[in-house]
């Protein structure tokens, strides 16, 4: 069509206009999206030496992949002892000293608990993950969940304390590595969440004595690192209880861990608070709601959707962080890798011992993240368009 | 004429019915700005009261006094026979009775749109939930929106919403219904489909006040306009008056801008 004819069409025209194709090939408009990545090659030269600057880049990161990974797949896997009872075998090979978990690793996962006995925190450590893994699927979000957290916590307590059912009793003092780290962790994280919803809406109470109560308690605990609270719950608080009375020593650092978190947790609910607009919480009052019915049906489930994200940065965190509890002398999944290494021969072996417990950690942080992003988007409604 | 007849007829159906609402002397402060001016106003059952005015004057700030969404300073407001006090017992009671729409719609984005239906009078009325839902449903059904019962409110358009957040209100079964200016936010398509609601529910004889600027409307279901200006009452009269003959030089010049078009 001519440029002319074009210019005379009426709009009529121009929308019943199908497109010709001008020497057999349609205007752009018609064309098919052009396909970027045609085969590897074409791909290799628009990603990665689409300008000088991006292909000596690509060339240093192949030199630095070249240097760094056959040493690696040496040492860790080529190179390596998987299994040995002596010391002198890993010694004498190059790579990484598998054996050593293989020889030490009860003591790292269950530390000075009895061995005859260990069976017993692998047991509660598995039924305790069992039931994590059906919580976390959304078919079985109903009320029997609490009562089934409910027969796994008396049942994992059964086990890990014993003194019944003809278990011989097991002091918490000998509680240690991955379930001492999972109860600091688990039971941390199940107190410290409801007492930081009630920080974070007793900070932005109209009440003046709560809001300063809660403001107070929050800017005190943020203000000091973990190892002095732990430190200070471990050392200066039996001070001040009268003569005879003692709280123990896992209960007080759990105290100390989730009040810390309760803390840094709250800040995270209030942004959630702060970012529900005002009409939400009018239209709840407009309907004659009381504050708890509009706080808990309202306002909380939006405010804690949205603060899904630092949340889990916060959980993730505090996991970690219950690896502090080594200053007053908890057995933390942590110190037991560092306390497998007291053996003099097996003593060179550290970095094994330590990737042990690294992946350990790795492993539940990476699933909490993992689940959260699974969270943010099951849980969306379609209103954030 | 017709108008008028109406007019007459409605006069005379709610002349005698007793006060919904009766607010008294009413002044309200924003620190030092004095938003409300010795308010005052009487509803009767069954009255449709549209409210109008330059923005800024104080008629959104006047309905929520009545829900007590504000509070007020000064002057008395009684709903039906309670009058509204800091108690909030109080609050929660007229609450229940008065039914509020907005003007962004303020749906619970979480909540399917039944849910949001169905909270309330479970919750509050305490109402069996099966109950709540047969309620739930009629009302969609009136609202013309049945389908949409179990999407949430971000999959419906601004005019499905609204009518879902009159169907909400209208599920704790209401007295007396507040609209602040529920067509504002709406592109103009859907200003239609939620009037038309508005009008059916003033025909079944719902006591209504109603800030808005849809004239068309006001004309159709009013029986009392109120002009407000500067925060004080500066006009009240049935439309046909207040239309053909306002009284004050503010109202004609308000009326001559908003119907120039």
């Amino acid at each position: 069509m001519s440029d002319e004819r074009r210019l005379q069409e009426t709009p009529q025209q121009i929308f019943a206009r199908e497109e010709e194709p001008v020497d057999g090939v349609y205007p752009e408009t018609v064309q098919p999206p052009r396909r970027r990545f045609a085969g590897a090659l074409s791909w290799a030269r628009e990603n990665l030496f689409s300008s000088v600057g991006n292909a000596l880049l690509t060339v240093f990161g192949l030199y630095l992949l070249w240097r760094i990974l056959p040493p690696l797949a040496d040492w860790t896997l080529l190179q390596s002892v998987w299994s040995t009872d002596d010391p002198a075998v890993c010694k004498a090979a190059e790579g990484a000293c598998w054996a050593l978990i293989t020889q030490k690793y009860r003591f790292i996962l269950f530390g000075l608990y009895p061995f005859e006995e260990q069976w017993r925190p692998a047991l509660a450590t598995a039924l305790f993950i069992a039931a994590g893994a059906i919580t976390a699927v959304p078919a079985f979000w109903r009320r029997a969940l609490i009562g089934l957290w409910a027969g796994v916590a008396v049942i994992c307590a059964i086990l890990m304390w014993g003194g019944v059912f003809g278990l011989p009793f097991v002091e918490n003092a000998k509680w240690g590595g991955l379930p001492l780290t999972l109860i600091l962790a688990v039971v941390g994280i199940a107190a410290a969440f409801p007492l930081s919803i009630v920080l974070a809406l007793g900070r932005r109470s109209e009440l003046p004595a709560i809001r300063a109560v809660c403001t107070g308690f929050i800017e005190l605990i943020r203000g000091v690192p973990l190892i002095s609270v732990l430190f200070m719950a471990s050392v200066m608080f039996p001070l001040f209880l009268p003569e005879g009375v003692t709280i123990d020593k896992l209960l007080r650092a759990l105290a100390g861990i989730a009040l810390f978190t309760a803390a840094y947790l709250a800040e995270a609910v209030r942004g959630g608070l702060q970012s529900i607009p005002r009409g939400q919480y009018e239209a709840a009052e407009a309907l004659g709601l009381t504050y708890w019915q509009k706080t808990g049906l309202i306002i909380l489930p939006q405010a804690l959707k949205i603060s899904i994200p630092p949340i889990v940065n916060q959980f993730i965190s505090m996991f970690k962080d219950t690896s502090l509890v080594i200053i007053i002398g908890l057995f933390d999944l942590l110190t037991t890798a560092k306390a497998a290494l007291s053996d003099p021969p097996w003593r060179p072996f550290y970095i094994e011992s330590y990737l042990f417990a690294a992946l350990i950690y790795w492993m539940f942080s990476f699933f909490m993240s993992r689940y959260s992003l699974y969270l943010e988007r099951r849980l969306e409604t379609g209103y954030r368009r | 004429m017709m108008d008028e007849q109406r007019a007459a007829e409605r006069q005379a159906a709610t002349r005698d019915a007793e006060p919904a609402i009766r607010l008294e002397g009413v002044h309200k402060w924003y620190g030092s700005f004095h938003v409300l001016k010795d308010i005052n106003l009487m509803i009767r059952r069954g009255e449709r009261v549209v409210v109008c005015g330059p923005s800024g004057s104080g008629k959104s700030t006047m309905i929520r006094c009545i829900n007590a969404l504000e509070a007020h300073q000064k002057g008395r407001i009684i709903v039906g026979t309670t009058q509204l006090t800091e108690d909030v017992r109080t609050i929660e009671r007229i609450r229940r009775e008065v039914g509020m729409v907005f003007q962004q719609f303020n749906l619970f984005p979480h909540l399917t749109v039944l849910d949001n239906l169905i909270l309330a009078p479970t919750w509050v009325r305490r109402l069996p939930k099966r109950e709540a839902i047969a309620r739930a449903m009629d009302l969609l059904e009136r609202v013309h929106i049945p389908e949409q019962a179990h999407k949430y409110p971000g999959q419906l358009s601004g005019g499905q919403q609204q009518r879902v957040a009159i169907a909400r209100a209208l599920c704790m079964k209401p007295e007396i219904m507040l609209f602040d200016e529920p067509t504002s936010a709406l592109d103009p398509e859907m200003i239609k489909e939620v009037l038309d609601v508005m009008v059916e529910l003033a025909e079944a004889g719902m006591t209504m006040i109603c800030v808005t600027h849809e004239m068309g409307f006001a004309r159709t279901v009013a029986d009392t306009m109120v002009f407000m200006d500067g925060g004080a009452i500066v006009e009240m009269a049935p439309p046909s008056q207040f239309f053909s003959a306002p009284k004050s030089e503010r109202t004609q010049k308000f009326l001559s801008q908003i119907l120039k078009h």
